[in-house]
């Protein structure tokens, strides 16, 4: 994920201090993983350096100054660049997995076996998500989809395989 | 394998074949009393032949099945049918709903074989209704109601005798996911705080992640996974 994209999409809403920037990713975005101030404010300075934020207005209290940011028309356009660019989809194309498969049947090992123990640990993670998404909210919900989606693909291609697995120890032993 | 304590259905050195072709060979099978363990496979692995001798309707060539201390394979066709009615409850992939009668008759349509009276197997039925969240098809029949609704009806007859074991064969292999996942959620919610055991036949990964654990049943054997893991 960009962060400095999100952080700048957030402050499109209006201007923020550092702390309510970090506060408003974590809520929304964070999840088990939260944002670290230091990258909060890492990010804040290459945003002013690059001139997509200015600061607004700053606040000496006791502590250490508070900087009050605001996006720039430049820092508009980079999210809206940002937003329309597609992700690029992931090639998947080297799986440890399929390494492993291939591998233990080389060397004549039970590749039925590694593929088991895989489908259980897949299935300890989904077990986890199906758990926080029924006592969650709705981007809850979307979010522990999204992975469970993923998962249960690789779940599939795992089916497959054990489906083939005699006719990939010909292929591969050949 | 020995019996894993507290087991309230087990199942030892299944053995059975369909003429020359073999569905199980040597499965083995645990599970205690508000556990959820799904039994999965490819087709044709032997996980329906599985769940059909554990539920007692089908007997195996040889091995040993145990309900609360009971040998199953033991017992008449009589007294198998009786457990059946009376500890069991079943979901099988097309609800297999009567299509004569209402929904609410439907659900207290086991209570009724049990010897309840009309008003107090309907008065149960009800509840169960609300709990599945159908109770306003009370008075449709099956055919006028979608496959999501109708499969949550035959959730509601699974348990209206408080089951200590239901046994649910692809339960939601006719609906999307969404309305799956519904299915599974209340399902389970409902199982669990009836401390019913449920068995669940699935190939469907998200299916089994409502489960608390599976076994894998490939060319008629069975693999406990959380034993391996």
């Amino acid at each position: 994920m960009s962060i400095g994209h999100t952080l700048l999409g957030l402050l499109e809403s209006g201007p923020r201090h550092g702390y309510d920037l970090k506060r408003a990713f974590d809520e929304k975005f964070g999840h088990d993983r939260p944002l670290h101030y230091g990258q909060v404010y890492s990010t804040m300075s290459r945003l002013l350096k690059n001139g997509l934020v200015e600061v607004d207005g700053i606040e000496a209290g006791g502590g250490p100054e508070r900087k009050r940011y605001a996006i720039t028309e430049a820092g508009i356009t980079d999210v809206e660049r940002w937003l329309a660019t597609p992700e690029k989809p992931e090639p998947y194309l080297q799986s440890t997995l399929y390494t492993k498969v291939v591998l233990a049947l080389l060397t004549h090992r039970d590749a039925a076996d590694i593929l088991d123990t895989q489908r259980s640990e897949h299935l300890r993670s989904m077990r986890i998500l199906t758990d926080r998404k029924r006592k969650g909210d709705l981007a809850d919900q979307l979010i522990c989809d999204h992975a469970l989606f993923h998962l249960e693909a690789d779940l599939r291609w795992l089916e497959l395989t054990a489906a083939r697995l005699d006719k990939l120890r010909e292929a591969v032993t050949r | 394998m020995t019996i894993p304590a507290g087991s309230l259905l087990t199942a030892q050195d299944l053995r059975k074949a369909y003429g020359p072709t073999t569905a199980l060979d040597g499965a083995e099978f645990s599970i205690h009393p508000g556990e959820v363990v799904a039994v999965m496979g490819p087709s044709g692995s032997g996980k329906s032949t599985l769940l059909h001798c554990l539920a007692g309707i089908v007997m195996p060539d040889s091995g040993s099945i145990t309900y609360n201390g009971r040998e199953v394979t033991a017992m008449s066709d009589a007294e198998r049918s009786a457990l059946r009615r009376s500890e069991f409850g079943f979901v099988f992939q097309f609800g297999q709903l009567v299509p004569e009668l209402t929904c609410v008759e439907n659900v207290a349509l086991p209570m009724r074989l049990n010897g309840s009276s009309r008003k107090e197997a309907e008065r149960t039925a009800l509840a169960w209704m609300e709990r599945l969240e159908v109770d306003e098809l009370r008075k449709k029949r099956p055919g006028e109601v979608s496959g999501g609704q109708g499969q949550r009806v035959a959730v509601a007859r699974a348990l209206v005798t408080n089951p200590r074991v239901v046994f649910a064969d692809e339960p939601t292999g006719a609906l999307d996911s969404f309305n799956g996942e519904r299915v599974m959620e209340l399902l389970t919610d409902a199982a669990r705080s009836a401390n019913a055991a449920v068995v669940l036949v699935t190939h469907e990964a998200r299916v089994a992640a409502y489960s608390d654990r599976e076994i894998v049943v490939r060319d008629g054997k069975s693999r406990d996974m959380e034993r391996v893991v």
